[in-house]
């Protein structure tokens, strides 16, 4: 996020929630949303295709026909030039590249969009109109948006909404992802990534190598960019790929088309998983070892709002599980890179020096409250607002994108929009809300939401199991009536292993830049069985 | 600024400033039921009620601003007499049954009859029972217990914004109920838990913690919510190295992002800890199958696989999916290790999933 | 000897109450027209000096009141025509017979403080009242002379705490009917947020006769600190019972001797109690006492909206005083613990000593709550309901003692 949480409850006077079913998914940020719409009458514009909790309470709902986000933006911008609502000052003197991007949105208009997303012209005027005459307006986005063939695009079209109204750098504004995961955050600025150290500091500058280099006491790092988690499984199908070391995931559920992801960890030499749980993944494994949850470690998380945040250990690790940093020291040692640290205070304290926004951090100023990254020495404050006089490169800048639809298109054999996604009492493959009794007795199995008059014209009736197939695969789970999407759009949850919803979804063609897989639309088929 | 005397000391307090605020500034412990500083005033137990020099009735002090000149007494003999009563009052439609009950050593009700000495009620009569059946495996809703204090039906419309419940009927029979009188999980909840928090005594608490330890058996270890990526803060609580419970501190400074508010999977989804099918041990595939290992084993056979492959395919035939599960010194461990002593950048993790 | 003295129901019965025409005739519509000419300060001043005090129970200076109003975009006017107490129909009664001076005291006050819109919170169980008084609206826009004052009647929730002036602006927000907390006060922050002056249809309804008499002539009728006329509904064990209306320092044994005809049947008197439901119970002894606030006050009761309830001397008074308990046990809202748990405990002890199997300590604990409510309840409700137990526990004691076995 560009801003923080708090500013969402606070000071946004609009706020604009597209791909992402807030009350379910990040229900706190939910909370406070709704707050600051229903106490302070900010106004709210929510774009999904199904009509989510908050919808209720919008100013605006706009349904659009998944995977035609681009579209839907790019039009919301031809109203605001058009109209003349954009902030001319912020464009004139923080952006560049404005001209292209008008030129390029010149055909978007409402109309013209209206027929790609389904949404009525006047609505996206309205839309646009809410968002750009805002003194500080708000956009929230999550997986709706980035899980795409076009995630990029789209992450782009939305910066380019923000650009054009100012809507960057000042209390209440911002583009900002709601992260999925407790810590995505902190994983990414960590470097686990393949192209990228700490601190988003690119493995191909030489002269980051250099400092690292000289950080780790060694030689010669790698200078070119790794696979990423899709690319991985796509090389080890090939064969090219022979040793996979896997820590708390579970591609074996998280991942999509998991037919492909299970004949590649087949061909794998070597798979090592170190988890809490003999995950789908981990019953695979070569070698498995047993870590330890959140209550028997210490450390910090870093949250969507970028705020580091400490983790403490309540309880010993049980059994005769290991922390997982002890792990990968013990590993390390035996490699011969010893590894030798006394506790995760000492770790943080190294990533401190080599990670210029954490360097100012330290387990002693976080006991009590967590500060906002970035915070590049011990007496700055943190920073809730991102590029608030000047963005990272200087000007912000604007991306030309143009309306891509989505890679695969409902058809005879296929006639239903399949998407997926999360619900409110489980969370992500099940692995720790499924083992949580009260979670799993109150939402034991897996449900296909389906329109009622589908479901009326198909003899489909509420709770009856039906089967739910596409090119890739099927499975069977309870038909949920629900008139929260449109008739021929069908919405399940990846919760759950014996109905997994990524047996269903594509895996191709990733987004070309963040390599995200089309989870969010693909063509299904719904039978009564 | 203006003067207010409480107890015979003078403070000066701005103006609008509610007596309440004033007499725990002048060092008076002011007993309440309904007031909580997050919600709106209710001003309705009458517990903190106050008297004021000249005024025919007493005040109740959290509703109240100070006065310019006022005189105040927060334990004159009319305050402790209508203190005593209130309690005498709720005593008797109360279900006393503190040593079963969840809450004991750490309820209003119990803390206010031992501080004025409430040791059973004058008022003997008819006492109305409610109905404890709720099929949720999140919420005990035990109203035979609930003192009216309507923290729960304020926190659940004004923090979570869910509205499941008010309160019907009128006078006596006025109770805490969802729309329809039915059952939480066909109301609007969300099982978020608020109520529990909020709860003064033992009227609403948790099943899931339900027998697992009385609140002054355990401890409490504020962290980080393990689940999405709002990133509140908890209290694990801890009793004989085990959780047994989840609490959550309301201070905007140990809550920064939440103040206290969680969701579902935060307050009621920990037990996974304790799950029996947790890994405790390392496994070697033999013959096809995984079995237990000793630490030594399993890391020296799997340090051999990995110097094995690096040898014969190089670096790059190796990756690592790290996680967005894991701290951020373990993630930063992990891709130094990738990077270090493996010598690729194959290392990714789930963002994007 | 003591007479009626008629100011709001001087025409009673000669006009038709819905016909502003007719109003006009005798008078009507010439004070609102007097404030319409005046500052609005200037109208606020004179209401002050006619010193006209709340005749909905609570006494409180009218003008005082007005001139905390704030300014603000929009403010209202309310006109509490709820009457929940058994026994008072006097706000009927005046809306039955003048109809029009409660809408012109109305755009009077809408005037003073400057609102144009006006609400009447009419007692679910006057259907008809409703309906009169629409018509009654309608018949004075059609006349022109409300302006651009606009009334909107609004039918109550059947609940007697709605007439308190805070739980009715929550009923005519559609929410439950429980007072709120004060201050602020609803004239700051009332109905929606805004500055609302709530006021009895009594009070309103002698606005007209104040602006065009002046309030010099109004200070000097009656009681000098609670001038003014008062309609009093009498009944009980009197030959006369209706309603009149007296000079406020008309003394209570000429309300039932003289107006009232004395007690029926030849019996003799026992206690009267003024005021409604909630009002105290007075013995023989302070029959002199006039009916004006303050007089009532120092003997310990309270005028209140004016219901005088005779007792003979045949009367149980702790029969008569058990089913008032029940009375606000069935009424209290149910909010503060006081009154929701006292008024259910009183009733219950009070059944308890009317059966006859109570005990001198029951006595005690009656009297400590009856305390405790009074001092530390929310809401008038419950600071007035164990008046009644002790005001006879007071005077009549012996008769609950008589019923202990
Ligand atoms: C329980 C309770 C019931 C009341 N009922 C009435 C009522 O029926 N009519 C009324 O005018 N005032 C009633 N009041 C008084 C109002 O709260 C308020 O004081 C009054 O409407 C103000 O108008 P006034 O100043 O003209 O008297 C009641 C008060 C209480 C505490
Ligand atoms: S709620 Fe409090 S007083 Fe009641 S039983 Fe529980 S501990 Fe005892
Ligand atoms: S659990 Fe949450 S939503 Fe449900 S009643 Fe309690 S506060 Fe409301
Ligand atoms: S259930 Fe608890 S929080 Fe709710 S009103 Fe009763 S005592 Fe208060
Ligand atoms: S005194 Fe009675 S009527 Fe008034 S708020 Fe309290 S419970 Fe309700």
């Amino acid at each position: 996020m560009t801003n923080s949480i708090a500013e969402l409850e606070k000071d946004a006077k609009a706020i604009f929630l597209i791909g992402t079913n807030t009350t379910e998914n990040h229900p706190v940020i939910g909370y406070k949303i709704r707050k600051n719409v229903r106490e302070n009458g900010a106004k709210l514009i929510v774009a999904d295709p199904r009509k989510i909790e908050l919808a209720e309470i919008a100013d605006v709902y706009m349904r659009f026909k998944p995977g035609t986000d681009v579209a839907l933006i790019n039009g919301m911008i031809n109203v605001i030039i058009s109209e003349g609502l954009l902030d001319q000052e912020f464009v004139d003197q923080r952006t560049e590249g404005y001209e292209d991007v008008a030129a390029s949105i010149a055909k978007y208009t409402p109309e013209y969009v209206s027929t790609i997303t389904g949404v009525p012209a006047e609505d996206i005027k309205k839309a646009a109109r809410i968002y750009a005459e805002a003194e500080a307006a708000a956009v929230c986005y999550a997986m709706g948006v980035t899980q795409h063939s076009t995630g990029t695009d789209n992450v782009k079209s939305i910066c380019n909404l923000a650009l054009v109204t100012g809507n960057l750098g000042k209390p209440g504004s911002g583009v900002n992802p709601l992260r999925g995961q407790n810590n995505v955050q902190g994983a990414c600025d960590m470097g686990a990534l393949p192209v990228v150290l700490t601190a988003y500091q690119k493995v191909v500058d030489e002269p980051v190598r250099q400092k690292f280099e000289t950080a780790w006491k060694v030689d010669k790092l790698p200078d070119k960019n790794g696979l990423t988690l899709t690319d991985a499984i796509n090389k080890a199908y090939d064969g090219e790929l022979k040793g996979l070391l896997v820590i708390g995931e579970n591609p074996m559920l998280s991942d999509p088309d998991l037919h492909h992801v299970e004949e590649a960890l087949n061909k794998l030499e070597f798979l090592m998983v170190q988890d809490i749980f003999l995950t789908e993944t981990a019953e695979k494994a070569d070698v498995v070892f047993p870590g330890v949850t959140f209550a028997e470690k210490d450390g910090t998380f870093s949250n969507t709002e970028r705020r580091v945040q400490r983790v403490r250990q309540a309880i010993s690790s049980l059994g005769n599980a290991k922390q997982d940093w002890e792990i990968i020291c013990e590993l390390s040692n035996r490699l011969g890179y010893p590894m030798k640290y006394s506790s995760p205070g000492e770790i943080f304290e190294e990533i401190r020096t080599v990670t210029p926004s954490y360097a100012g951090i330290s387990y002693d100023r976080i006991e009590a409250t967590g500060l906002h990254w970035p915070c590049p020495t011990e007496e700055h404050p943190g920073t809730p607002i991102l590029h608030k006089e000047k963005f990272n490169r200087g000007l912000g800048l604007f991306h030309v994108v143009e309306y891509i639809g989505p890679a695969e298109h409902p058809d005879n054999e296929y006639p239903f929009i399949l998407t997926t996604g999360r619900q409110l009492y489980h969370y992500h493959t099940g692995t720790m809300t499924r083992r949580s009794s009260a979670l799993e007795e109150h939402k034991p199995y897996n449900e296909v939401e389906i329109h009622p008059n589908t479901a009326s014209r198909m003899g489909i009736v509420e709770g009856e199991f039906v089967k739910l197939s596409t090119r890739r695969g099927s499975i069977e789970l309870r038909a949920k009536l629900t008139d929260i999407l449109e008739e021929n759009v069908v919405f399940t949850t990846f919760h759950y292993k014996e109905a997994a919803a990524n047996l269903l979804t594509l895996s191709e063609p990733l987004d070309p830049v963040a390599k995200i897989p089309p989870y969010k639309v693909c063509a299904a088929n719904l039978e009564k069985i | 600024m203006i003067n207010v005397t409480i107890n015979g000391k003078e403070i000066q307090v701005p103006r609008g400033t509610m007596l309440l605020e004033a007499c725990r500034q002048a060092g008076a412990d002011i007993p309440t039921f309904c007031h909580d500083p997050h919600l709106q005033l209710a001003g309705s137990c009458r517990m903190c009620v106050v008297e004021a020099k000249g005024r025919w009735n007493l005040l109740a002090s959290c509703v109240m601003p100070a006065e310019n000149g006022m005189e105040i007494e927060t334990e004159s003999p009319s305050v402790v007499e209508a203190r005593k009563i209130i309690l005498e009052l709720l005593l008797a439609r109360h279900d006393l049954s503190c040593h079963t009950c969840e809450r004991d050593g750490d309820c209003r009700l119990q803390d206010y009859c031992y501080r004025y000495g409430v040791k059973e009620s004058r008022f003997a009569g008819e006492i109305i029972h409610f109905s404890k059946e709720d099929p949720n495996p999140f919420i005990e809703r035990d109203y035979d217990k609930c003192i009216m204090c309507t923290k729960c039906v304020r926190v659940c419309k004004e923090i979570t914004g869910a509205e499941a419940i008010n309160v019907k009927d009128r006078g006596h029979h006025a109770a805490i109920s969802t729309a329809f009188d039915g059952n939480l999980a066909d109301s609007t909840c969300v099982f978020c838990g608020q109520c529990i928090m909020v709860c003064p005594v033992g009227a609403l608490t948790s099943k899931v913690s339900m027998g697992k330890g009385k609140p002054y058996q355990v401890e409490k270890v504020l962290t980080t919510c393990t689940y999405c990526g709002t990133g509140c803060t908890l209290e694990l609580n801890v009793k004989d190295d085990t959780v047994v419970g989840v609490s959550s501190n309301r201070d905007e400074r140990y809550s920064p992002v939440n103040q206290g508010a969680l969701c579902v999977k935060g307050r009621f989804g920990w037990d996974f800890i304790h799950a029996e099918d947790r890994l405790t041990t390392p496994l070697i595939r033999k013959n096809g199958e995984l079995q237990p290992a000793s630490w030594d084993e399993a890391l020296d056979f799997a340090a051999a696989k990995l110097k094995q492959i690096k040898e014969a395919s190089g670096p790059d035939a190796l990756a690592m999916f790290a996680s967005a599960r894991i701290t951020n010194e373990e993630n930063y461990l992990a891709q130094k290790f990738m990077r270090a002593v493996i010598g690729t950048n194959n290392v990714d993790h789930c963002a994007r999933l | 000897m003591a007479e009626e003295k008629r100011i709001i129901l001087e025409y009673a019965d000669q006009i038709n109450p819905e016909n502003a025409g007719e109003y006009i005739k005798v008078g009507g519509y010439k004070g609102l027209e007097k404030a319409r000419a005046m500052s609005r300060k200037d109208v606020i001043e004179e209401v002050k000096k006619s010193g006209l005090r709340g005749r909905g129970g609570a006494g409180f200076p009218a003008g005082l009141k007005w001139s905390f109003v704030p300014e603000a975009p929009v403010k209202y006017v309310v006109c509490n025509l709820d009457e929940g107490e058994p026994g008072t129909y006097k706000d009927r009664i005046i809306c039955q017979k003048n109809a029009q001076a409660v809408l012109e005291g109305m755009a009077i006050c809408g005037t003073a403080i400057d609102s144009t819109k006006g609400y009447i919170y009419c007692r679910g169980e006057y259907p008809y009242v409703v309906d009169l008084l629409n018509k009654a609206i309608d018949s004075a826009k059609e006349a022109g002379v409300l302006g651009d004052f606009d009334i909107e009647v609004r039918m109550g929730a059947g609940a007697y705490v709605c007439g308190e002036e805070t739980a009715l602006i929550e009923s005519i927000e559609g929410n439950r009917g429980e007072p709120r907390f004060k201050p602020p006060f609803p004239g700051v922050e009332g109905l929606w947020g805004v500055p609302t002056i709530v006021n009895n249809v009594e009070t309103f309804a002698a606005l007209p006769y104040i602006l065009s008499n002046g309030g010099e002539w109004f200070a000097g009728i009656g009681a000098p600190k609670y001038p003014g006329t008062k309609i009093l509904t009498l009944t009980g064990d009197v030959n006369n019972a209706t309603y009149f209306e007296v000079p406020t320092d008309y003394n209570l044994r000429d309300v039932i001797y003289t107006l009232g005809g004395g007690i029926k049947n030849g019996k003799k008197f026992k206690a009267v109690q003024v005021g409604g439901t909630s009002g105290a119970f007075i013995p023989e002894q302070n029959l002199n006492t006039p009916i004006d606030f303050d007089s009532m006050s120092a003997i310990g009761a309270a005028l209140g909206s004016g219901a005088v309830l005779v007792l003979d001397e045949t009367r149980d008074i702790v029969d008569v005083v058990t089913r008032i308990a029940k009375f606000f046990e069935h009424e209290s809202c149910g909010k503060c613990n006081p009154c929701r748990e006292g008024t259910f405990r009183a009733f219950e002890l009070m059944e308890i000593i009317n059966d006859g199997l109570g005990n001198a300590g029951d006595l005690d604990t009656l009297k400590i709550l009856g305390r405790v409510m009074k001092n530390a309840s929310f809401c008038g409700l419950g600071q007035a309901a164990p008046i009644p137990i002790q005001s006879t526990l007071q005077h009549f004691e012996h008769e609950y003692k008589r019923k202990f076995l």
